[in-house]
């Protein structure tokens, strides 16, 4: 009978660990970012890798002449930040702002709040937003797809399709002849963000990651239903019928990617079921005001780094304790 | 004598206005967009403080306790008019670049902290002793916030170019990196003074 062990709860560990759920986000992102290879050649390549290796490097340093702990470089989130931030960059960005933007993300976003688990913002979104205000000529100069035919540095640029669309929404209803065919949206054969251009492999990988239980399905249906029915009331002038519109705006720019990748990181977004609810709620009716009256051709990063501000609050909703005797 | 430096480093080190009492915010975050734009309103601000310091303190007697914020505003208020008039007068570039910020140091909680604080319980000398160092230590900060600001974001300090501008990042002369700085800046300093 010694061997009987008294102890609280819970006593079987799934074996789920965070270098474990961050392996399996990367795999999530690869199709996504196989169809980049594709559609940037060179440039998507070398941005990757200058940014995993600079968030690598920025953690260690930090975490070992700074802070002086154990760097914690095993738990494989440095490498993930520093995906993220080059999918959510251009594929012709010097090398030196990649840097930058690695040492802002982990430095600023992440490092300074004391690491891992404690940053309240989404540290790749702190590193796109920062490059994207102090360095606005670079971050919106967009590289058409050209497969690896095309250069690193000097790569052929050209508008996005959210840039038609914002003239659109302001009532140049003649430019939508000049979006891309719906086919081309959805497989990602236009201009944009390294990693944000297939809708499709995206979705794979979001699908991939919600059966897999690595996060719920709440926050991104939550983004995307917002998102539709915000389309479906504010259509503009130009499209055939709303649907069109719907699938343009859910289909173009950071949407995907923000809504299966960004917003549902663990540290960045609230615990209970209903507080997620909410936060994507907000973040899909921030970027539509973005979009539709915003400054800002896209809205996604503002919206997620300002609904992250607002996690602490919704964390106040509380789940029902196991066995709460509700009161009639 | 002793306690007149003590009094004067006070204000620059453990009391700096800035790092130290996080008072006067509005003016540290929004006027030092370069090393120049903050060192211009450093010294305004050490103007006003410390001629309402003397004046107050020469008047602390004489003015009723229940009135005496009212009183001080008016002190304030009174020097805060002399500077902007000479300023719009002598310095018409830099009045125009610090705007409605000059007329705001009426209300700039250093000012009117330290005559409640400091002009209305001392003595003449020490009162314009103290004013100093607190002007020169918000001076010091604003400089150094501004320098840095200035540095990044355009890369020159005080006008003279150290590096090719165009590798400036932008969000260092907007609000932003205003406070990215203050809070790093601040940190440092906090750090340091505790060892």
């Amino acid at each position: 009978m010694n061997k009987l062990i008294v102890a609280p709860a819970p006593h079987a560990h799934s074996g789920d660990s965070v270098s474990k759920n961050m392996l399996l986000v990367i795999a999530a992102l690869m199709p996504a970012y196989a169809v980049s290879l594709a559609a940037f050649g060179w440039g998507a390549l070398i941005t990757t890798l200058i940014s995993i290796a600079a968030c690598c490097l920025v953690e260690w340093l930090i975490a070992k002449f700074l802070l002086k702990q154990k760097p914690t470089l095993c738990d494989c989130s440095a490498i993930l930040t520093g995906l993220l931030l080059a999918f959510n960059l251009p594929s012709n960005l010097p090398w030196w702002l990649v840097v930058i933007g690695a040492v802002v993300a982990i430095g600023i976003g992440k490092m300074t709040f004391g690491g891992l688990g404690q940053n309240p913002f989404n540290p790749a979104l702190v590193g796109r937003v920062f490059l994207l205000i102090a360095y606005p000529v670079q971050m919106t100069s967009w590289p058409l797809p050209q497969g690896f035919a095309g250069r690193y540095v000097d790569a052929v640029t050209g508008a996005t399709p959210l840039a038609a669309m914002k003239q659109i929404v302001k009532g140049n209803a003649d430019l939508v002849s000049q979006l891309p065919d719906l086919k081309d949206a959805l497989f990602g054969f236009m201009g944009g963000s390294l990693g944000e251009v297939s809708a499709i492999a995206l979705l794979a990988g979001g699908i991939f990651l919600i059966c897999m239980k690595v996060i719920t399905w709440h926050i991104p249906v939550s983004i995307l239903a917002t998102i539709a029915l915000f389309a479906w009331i504010a259509t503009p002038e130009g499209f055939a019928c709303s649907h069109e519109y719907i699938l343009y705006t859910l289909l173009t720019g950071g949407i995907m990617l923000g809504a299966f990748f960004m917003a549902t990181d663990y540290v960045t977004s609230p615990m209970t079921n209903w507080g997620k609810v909410i936060f994507g709620i907000g973040i899909g009716l921030i970027v539509m005001v973005i979009r539709t009256w915003g400054a800002y051709p896209e809205g996604m990063s503002f919206a997620i780094l300002i609904m992250n501000a607002t996690v602490p609050l919704l964390n106040k909703i509380r789940p029902k304790l196991f066995g709460e005797v509700v009161k009639k | 004598m002793n306690n007149a430096i003590k009094t004067f480093t006070n204000g620059i080190l453990k009391e700096n206005p800035t790092f130290g009492l996080v008072l006067g915010m509005c003016p540290t975050l929004a006027t030092t967009t370069s090393a120049l734009n903050g060192m211009s309103m450093g010294l305004a601000t050490m103007f006003v403080l410390v001629c309402s310091n003397v004046v107050i303190s020469l008047l602390k007697n004489v003015i009723p306790d229940k009135v005496r914020i009212p009183a001080f505003i008016v002190v304030i208020a009174t020097f805060v008019s002399i500077l902007q008039l000479l300023m719009q007068a002598y310095v018409p570039a830099i009045y125009a670049t610090l705007g409605l910020f000059i007329p705001l140091i009426v209300v700039n909680c250093i000012v009117l902290g330290r005559a409640e604080a400091f002009a209305c319980k001392n003595n003449v000398g020490l009162s314009a002793i103290d004013g100093l160092g607190m002007g020169l230590g918000f001076t010091l900060s604003l400089t150094v916030i501004g320098a840095i600001r200035e540095l990044l974001g355009t890369g020159a300090i005080f006008g003279a170019h150290i590096y090719d501008g165009q590798y400036g990042a932008l969000i260092f002369v907007l609000a932003p990196g205003a406070f990215i700085c203050l809070g790093y800046i601040m940190a440092l300093v906090q750090k340091l003074l505790k060892k």
